[in-house]
């Protein structure tokens, strides 16, 4: 019989059992649209921390007090203060002499906040910084300015206010946020008051990077956070926006080289300061990311195995069922051969159409996550490769020949006379 | 020229150490155009003589030769490739496909020979048996006695050299059996071989010639003197 003949044969045997046919792919859908589901999980994954870069800008260098692993969290993640990073260190990078390639520096200090205006109250996270963080990060104004040199070196009474905090506090009352005045106090802080800061300016949503709300954040000068808010004298980070990725690698150097010498360090591992590069930081998490979603895949690899366990029983119990239809094939002709392909193709057909639909749930999913994700404010692309479709699609066709071989096997070899005479 | 040949056909079966005897010493001929019986009681070894001539079993010592050729060389592709192409079945048991529909089970043979004429050759065949009418009925719609000639149908869709019926009257009432015997008596008045396997006197006395065979023995060979032709039903004039 020719392989078209048998295709159209194969179909019509498949058709005649529908049930049962789904019931035995059902095995094979599953593990083709978890596998499916996972690598547009990973890659959406991926795309939403390439969008991070973006939205942090690039060819960004981050310092933070305490000395580590700098591929590893920062010691802050392990409950420690470490306060060995001070204003004058965030001066001294600023010398073009010493960090010659590096565009901005700019020194922050973060911390939670309790924020009032009239009888409204909302609490955020406040971020003490200078004018420079706008020559740093990426954002732009709704409406107002960021906070400008002078009200910085002033110790101004000014505050940006992140979109979400400017909806909270003004939203529906018709009243421009421009110019007010609102009261901010260190959500520790039990009495009432509160430092009065005016409103400057909005920023435009910005959406969320690294699990954490953008908007959901209030911007005031560097000392003000410093001394009046959380009393203290020292950072929690710098960051260096260096002028290209080429000088990337040699600005690490250059601060490097300036903190170890204001601080007296000798030797690098004593350092009490760790330089971040953030790309550096974000092709870890990529890698984690891969990491992860092969492992996923791997697991729901277990699932076409076991469904390719289903694809063999059922087979075999579809050669025992069909033994007299193998006997009067063969009495009319058949090879064993021409048996062998029959079911061969029956069990790869069967994982074949289990493999489209397994597809097409896996890209229903993912899309359903997709939007979820959006909706949830995360930039998270639905990507569906070619590659892992092919990938599915000749898994689960290997599955049901790789299954389907002894049953067929079994059948090519069974001989006619006691076949036909099976009951 | 005689279709078929057999010289000192032997089989025997080995099961646990244990040798069967089925046949001994067979020999006869069978040419063009006969219609024989092999008649006999069960375990008589009738029907692994009927596999044997019908290349679905080999002889284990003797010759068996077909068209003048002795078939102990050729492979089971190509004893697959004879039974495709020169042997036509009839089984007690119809061994119909269940879920196809008639023209399906009749074009079967066809289907591994690549015939390029498949639907008009098994209408053909399905005309001859009187089931014209039948064409796109699934075989579990029609009767017993439909349900064998259909099979007769299928024996004949290759236009085969010979065509080897397995008590073929077995499963079926008497009305049913006369159809099917009327018909394999026309297909042999047409210049088909027929071998048909039997236990039953009534039965065999439709052939010309009667082969017995009684523990893998051949006890006689003898032409049918007063043979039993069987009347056309009404059925088939349709």
């Amino acid at each position: 019989m020719d392989f078209l003949g048998t295709i159209k044969l194969v179909f019509r045997t498949l058709l005649a059992r529908k049930g049962r046919s789904f019931l035995t792919i059902l095995g094979i859908v599953i593990g083709v649209a978890g596998v499916i589901i996972i690598i547009a999980l990973g890659a959406g994954a991926q795309s939403l921390i390439l969008g991070q870069v973006t939205k942090l800008g690039s060819n960004l260098l981050s310092v933070s007090p305490g000395g580590g692993n700098k591929n590893g969290p920062p010691s802050a993640v392990y409950g420690v203060t470490v306060t060995t990073l001070i204003n004058s260190d965030a001066d001294l990078l600023r010398s073009k002499t010493q960090v010659p390639h590096a565009t901005a520096v700019c020194a922050m200090v973060r911390g939670s906040a309790s924020v009032a205006w009239q009888n409204k109250s909302v609490d955020t996270n406040f971020m003490g910084t200078e004018s420079s963080y706008s020559n740093v990060v990426n954002f732009t104004m709704q409406e107002g300015q960021f906070l400008d040199q002078q009200q910085e070196q002033g110790n101004a009474n000014a505050v940006v206010l992140g979109s979400t905090v400017a909806t909270e506090l003004f939203g529906g009352t018709g009243v421009d946020p421009i110019g007010q005045v609102i009261k901010v106090k260190n959500s520790s802080q039990t009495q009432p008051g509160g430092i009065p800061l005016r409103v400057i300016g909005v920023i435009t949503p910005r959406g969320s990077s690294f699990f954490q709300d953008n908007d959901d954040q209030i911007f005031l000068p560097l000392v003000l956070g410093q001394e009046q808010l959380l009393g203290i004298h020292y950072l929690n980070a710098i960051n260096i926006k260096v002028d290209s990725s080429d000088n990337i690698t040699q600005t690490v150097a250059d601060v490097t080289r300036v903190l170890n010498q204001s601080h007296h360090i000798q030797k690098d591992v004593d350092a009490d300061f760790t330089v971040y590069n953030v790309a550096d930081a974000l092709s870890v998490l990529s890698t984690i990311t891969n990491a992860l979603s092969l492992f996923l895949t791997a697991m729901a690899s277990i699932s076409l195995v076991v469904g390719g366990i289903g694809i063999l029983n059922i087979m075999l119990a579809t050669v025992a069922e069909r033994t007299r239809e193998i006997g009067l094939r063969k009495a009319v002709g058949a090879t064993n051969s021409a048996i062998m392909r029959q079911f061969l193709l029956e069990a790869g057909a069967l994982t074949f159409l289990g493999g489209v639909i397994g597809i097409i749930i896996g890209m229903i999913v993912s899309y359903a996550i997709s939007l979820v994700m959006n909706y949830l404010g995360y930039d998270w692309a639905f990507v569906i490769s070619i590659t892992s479709i092919l990938l599915a699609i000749s898994v689960s066709i290997l599955t049901g020949v790789i299954f389907g071989l002894y049953p067929a096997l079994k059948a090519s070899k069974l001989n006619p006379i006691d076949a036909l005479r099976y009951e | 020229m005689s279709l078929i040949e057999v010289e000192n056909l032997k089989k025997n079966y080995v099961n646990d150490e244990v040798i069967t005897h089925v046949l001994h010493d067979i020999n006869f001929k069978i040419d063009e155009g006969e219609f024989v019986a092999i008649m006999g009681p069960s375990g008589s070894g009738k029907s692994t003589l009927m596999h044997i001539l019908s290349f679905l079993d080999r002889p284990t010592s003797g010759t068996y030769k077909f068209e003048e050729e002795n078939i102990k060389g050729f492979d089971d592709d190509y004893l697959a490739k004879l039974r495709n192409e020169k042997i036509g079945f009839v089984f007690q048991s119809f061994n119909l496909l269940a879920r196809t529909t008639v023209l399906d089970n009749v074009r079967l043979p066809l289907v591994y020979s690549k015939n390029k004429d498949m639907d008009k050759l098994a209408e053909k065949a399905l005309e001859a048996v009187g089931l014209s009418h039948r064409l796109e009925y699934f075989t579990n719609q029609i009767s017993g006695g439909e349900k064998q000639r259909v099979a007769i149908a299928r024996a004949l869709v290759n236009n085969p050299a010979v065509i080897f019926a397995d008590e073929p009257t077995g499963n079926l009432d008497s009305k049913s059996g006369n159809t099917v015997m009327f018909l394999l008596q026309k297909l042999n008045n047409d210049g088909h071989t027929i071998i048909l396997v039997t236990h039953e006197t009534d039965t065999a006395n439709h052939a010309k010639r009667i082969i017995k065979i009684k523990d893998g023995e051949i006890i006689s060979d003898e032409k049918v003197h007063h043979r039993t032709i069987a009347k056309e039903d009404a059925d088939l004039v349709k």
